[in-house]
């Protein structure tokens, strides 16, 4: 029997929706589950209404779905806003905290205060009752969740991990001997095969940068791109990095690019409004040609628009910010192994080509948890193109700008005895000094452009996944992988030929394996989390391929893979 | 030995009797006796006639963006903490542009000295009101004169408790070479405001106008421990301008909180990649 089962934790900021979302996530994946979590939150510290979901199933799972079999309400928001959710469920709720109006048989009272008093003698522990209660309308096997409440309190020390063990047990005991039809949510566990990862987006970056040997970063922290500049600062010590809260995003990139420009490898963090103020910096790397890797986790915008929230709005301004024309790459990892291996991937891309490199990322992509298997950091190679003082020894004279039949001129760093590095925000010539001359513009713009044709050779095609010869190609990027794939999985099973293609290389396209892979295509759809079809705009200018339909999401929420089967059902492409 | 000649001679994109050439040559003049080579000096500036000046010697040299001449000179520092680092600034770009920059900065303390080239005018623009302009002083976009109160960068400074603050003159070479090696020698963030007459453009604070108010302070006149005194020691201003060395405060560089660097410049270090394996079983 295949297990499909999602629980939605519902409360107000500041009840610890997360502590009991990541239990239940960590205690499902140490049973065998495969686990997605997805989290919606509100800009604010207390109050408000929040979600924390869990999906498990013995099959790989990437997105979230909108079902929701378990319910536990710690606020009444929780159930106005989610009871509809709930077919077949049981919402979870403490009535003598929150009062129904009309009791019915989807509502189960679980205690959650008296019992965390009457066990540990402090309501506290509440939360733990909550979880244990869940698992034990799932009859699931208490020992994994004694293990994970150990290892989450590890640090609080004993008494504590024993009152919240203690809580969980009562949860659980209170829940398999008083719940009517017990045991309705059984579920079987899978032979256990851990040692596999449950993770977020935005840990992954932060270890791919950390594996590519990132030296410096510098910041300015933005939701929903904090928690890579967050990770990379706690470990910053072991790892010999520098991190740097700059004074604004202004001085962040500018930072980097001094950084990097004096030899090490560099990044900075940032979601769109903070890159808006990073624009001006990046047409300066772009003609200084220093090499940086620029992580930009997408929030709907425009200005501070919703900041907790998701979309993929940025893709038509990050192709084009700051003024004049240079080479950039764009790489949108649509999973936590992407966002490991594409992170760690643009480090090297930007120091061969000496361009900054974008690594895009999202709300959801950022902070929804995964299950994947364990980073091969034997994959990851560091490769520094940078001049040795030997090889700099046989030089006359170093020009940081010679022309060279790729565009790619040999880099050393200042510091390297014997010679200088001139670098210059002006135009400049072979030098690096100021040059106005017609003639040098000419030489030094085709230089800086041709690498961008080079670059194209290096960009992966989009990944293929489904149906060999397909009536619907469904198009995507970054992270509408996960739901895309479900829907494909979802439509093959009900006899449609449909198979999507997923990009993670999005600038500058491979356009010429794309028009091999799309030779006989049928119809083509782009599916995006923005309002006008940015990707699907860049893909028709640079491979004259049309889009048959776009299906466009731009409510600040992901996509399900039911929502955007509904789409292609109202658009009639199924 | 270094000399003066190592820094070499360049054709430049100045007015004719700039107060920028005696700037130029206070830094090779300080450069050579401290016996620094090219190679080892690193100059980063912004945009503005004063942001040129990198270009004019033999160095290295990031000449980035308007206002934006000490991020790129914290970072390099961090990179590489043996380089001796400049950034070159005009008071347009250093107090309005980049006015952020220069405030986090004396917060931040790198080891870095800043030169402000304050000849109170916008002169790559032609003559507009920069932020430390004279009250009243007419151009063509300050019609009726300028009304925003002057930025005194050194009191500002002061006010920060920035680590090594000091002003210096265009027109007294001898004495701005000195204070430059001073400030270079300080272990910290260290400001030097040169007064620097605009021969095109500013009409008021001419070379005459300095020359006639500017004195340089001496040791047994002012203490530059006391940070009380420093300040109201800015607030001189008008028939006399102190020149000299206002304010030194020693304490603790941004790169000495920088443990990393105790084992060398970060740009020698090199990364292993399974190193991450330790943090991967954390998420297990």
């Amino acid at each position: 029997m295949n297990t499909d089962l999602v629980i939605k934790v519902g409360g107000a900021a500041g009840q610890g929706l997360q502590t009991i979302g990541v239990v239940l996530a960590k205690t499902f994946k140490k049973s065998g589950f495969n686990v997605f979590t997805t989290q919606f939150y509100l800009s604010r510290v207390r109050g408000g209404h929040n979600t924390y979901q869990v999906r498990i199933s013995n099959e790989p799972i990437r997105a979230m779905t909108e079902k929701v079999d378990i319910l536990i309400a710690l606020d009444e928001a929780s159930i106005n806003e989610h009871l509809n959710e709930i077919s077949d469920g049981v919402v979870i709720v403490d009535t003598d905290v929150i009062k129904i109006e009309q009791m019915n048989d989807s509502f189960f009272h679980v205690p959650m205060l008296k019992i965390a008093k009457d066990v540990c003698g402090n309501k506290i522990y509440s939360n733990s009752v909550a979880i244990g209660a869940a698992l034990g309308l799932m009859c699931f096997n208490f020992e994994y969740l004694e293990r994970v409440l150990t290892a989450t309190f590890q640090k609080k020390g004993d008494e504590i991990i024993a009152n919240n063990i203690k809580a969980a047990r009562a949860g659980y005991d209170h829940a398999k001997n008083n719940f009517p039809s017990a045991c309705k949510f059984a579920v079987k566990e899978p032979l256990g095969k851990d040692g596999r990862m449950l993770i977020a987006g935005n840990d992954a970056v932060a270890l791919g940068a950390l594996a590519a040997g990132v030296q410096f970063l510098a910041a300015y922290p933005m939701t929903p791109s904090t928690g890579v500049m967050t990770y990379i600062s706690a470990k910053a010590d072991d790892f010999n990095v520098v991190v740097e809260q700059a004074e604004d995003e202004i001085a962040a990139l500018n930072m980097v690019l001094g950084a990097s420009y004096a030899g090490v490898r560099t990044m900075t963090t940032t979601s769109g409004g903070g890159f808006c103020l990073m624009a001006e910096a990046l047409g300066l790397a772009g003609i200084t040609e220093t090499p940086a890797v620029i992580f930009l986790s997408q929030r709907p915008g425009p200005a501070t628009g919703l900041p907790t929230m998701t979309e993929q709005g940025d893709l038509q301004f990050v192709l084009t910010a700051a003024q004049g024309e240079f080479p950039r790459c764009i790489l949108t990892p649509g999973t936590p192994d992407d966002c490991f291996y594409l992170t760690a991937k643009a480090f090297n891309i930007a120091e061969k080509f000496q361009i900054p490199v974008f690594v895009m990322s999202d709300q959801y992509l950022a902070d929804s948890l995964f299950t994947c298997e364990k980073f091969d950091t034997s994959k990851i190679e560091i490769d520094r193109h940078l001049l040795s003082d030997d090889e700099l020894k046989d030089k006359k004279e170093y020009n940081r700008y010679e022309l060279t039949p790729t565009g790619i001129s040999p880099r050393a760093i200042p510091g390297q005895a014997g010679f200088t590095v001139v670098v210059d925000s002006d135009e400049h010539n072979e030098t690096g000094h100021l040059d106005q001359t017609i003639d040098n513009r000419i030489l030094m713009n085709e230089k800086r452009m041709k690498k961008l044709k080079l670059l194209e050779k290096e960009m992966e095609a989009p990944k293929l996944y489904g149906y060999k010869k397909a009536d619907i190609t469904l198009i995507g990027w970054g992270s509408t992988y996960g739901p895309l794939l479900e829907v494909v999985d979802i439509l093959t099973s009900e006899g449609h030929a449909v198979d999507h293609l997923h990009f993670t290389h999005v600038y500058p396209l491979p356009v010429d394996a794309i028009k091999d892979m799309l030779a006989d295509a049928g119809k083509l759809v782009c599916v995006e989390n923005n309002a006008t079809g940015q990707f699907a705009r860049l893909f028709e200018c640079e491979t004259g391929l049309r889009i048959d339909e776009n299906i466009l999401r731009s409510d600040g929420k992901p996509y399900t893979p039911e929502h955007i089967i509904r789409a292609l059902e109202q658009k009639k492409v199924i | 030995m270094v000399s003066v000649e190592d820094f070499g001679e360049y054709e430049t994109e100045w007015c004719p009797g700039c107060g920028n050439f005696m700037i130029l040559k206070a830094i090779k003049r300080a450069l050579a006796e401290l016996g620094k080579e090219p190679h080892e000096v690193l100059l980063t500036s912004g945009i503005g006639q004063s942001s040129k000046l990198p270009h004019y010697l033999k160095c290295n040299v990031f000449n980035g963006l308007h206002g934006r001449s000490l991020p790129p000179a914290i970072g390099a520092k961090v990179a590489n903490h043996e380089l001796t680092v400049l950034a070159v600034t005009g008071d347009g770009d250093c107090y309005g542009e980049g006015g952020n920059h220069f405030v986090h900065n004396i917060r931040r303390n790198p080891d870095i000295t800043l030169i402000v080239h304050d000849n109170q005018i916008y002169g790559l623009t032609k003559g507009q009101a920069s932020p430390t302009s004279e009250l009243g002083m007419k151009t063509k976009i300050q019609n009726h004169g300028v009304f925003n109160t002057p930025l005194n960068p050194l009191s500002l400074a002061i006010s920060l408790d920035c680590s090594f603050v000091s002003r210096g003159f265009a027109g007294d070479v001898d004495h701005l070479t000195e204070l430059i090696k001073k400030a270079i020698q300080h272990k910290g963030f260290s400001l030097v405001d040169v007064l620097q007459p605009c021969v095109s453009f500013n009409k008021l604070n001419t070379f005459k106008w300095y020359s006639e108010r500017v004195y340089r302070m001496e040791e047994k006149d002012h203490s530059p421990k006391d940070r009380v005194k420093a300040f109201e020691k800015s607030l001189e201003w008008g028939e006399k301008i102190p020149l000299g060395v206002f304010y030194v405060n020693e304490k603790p560089t941004f790169e000495d909180h920088l443990d990393v660097l105790s084992s060398g410049p970060l740009v020698k270090n090199k990364a292993d990649p399974e190193k991450v394996d330790e943090l991967l079983d954390s998420f297990i």
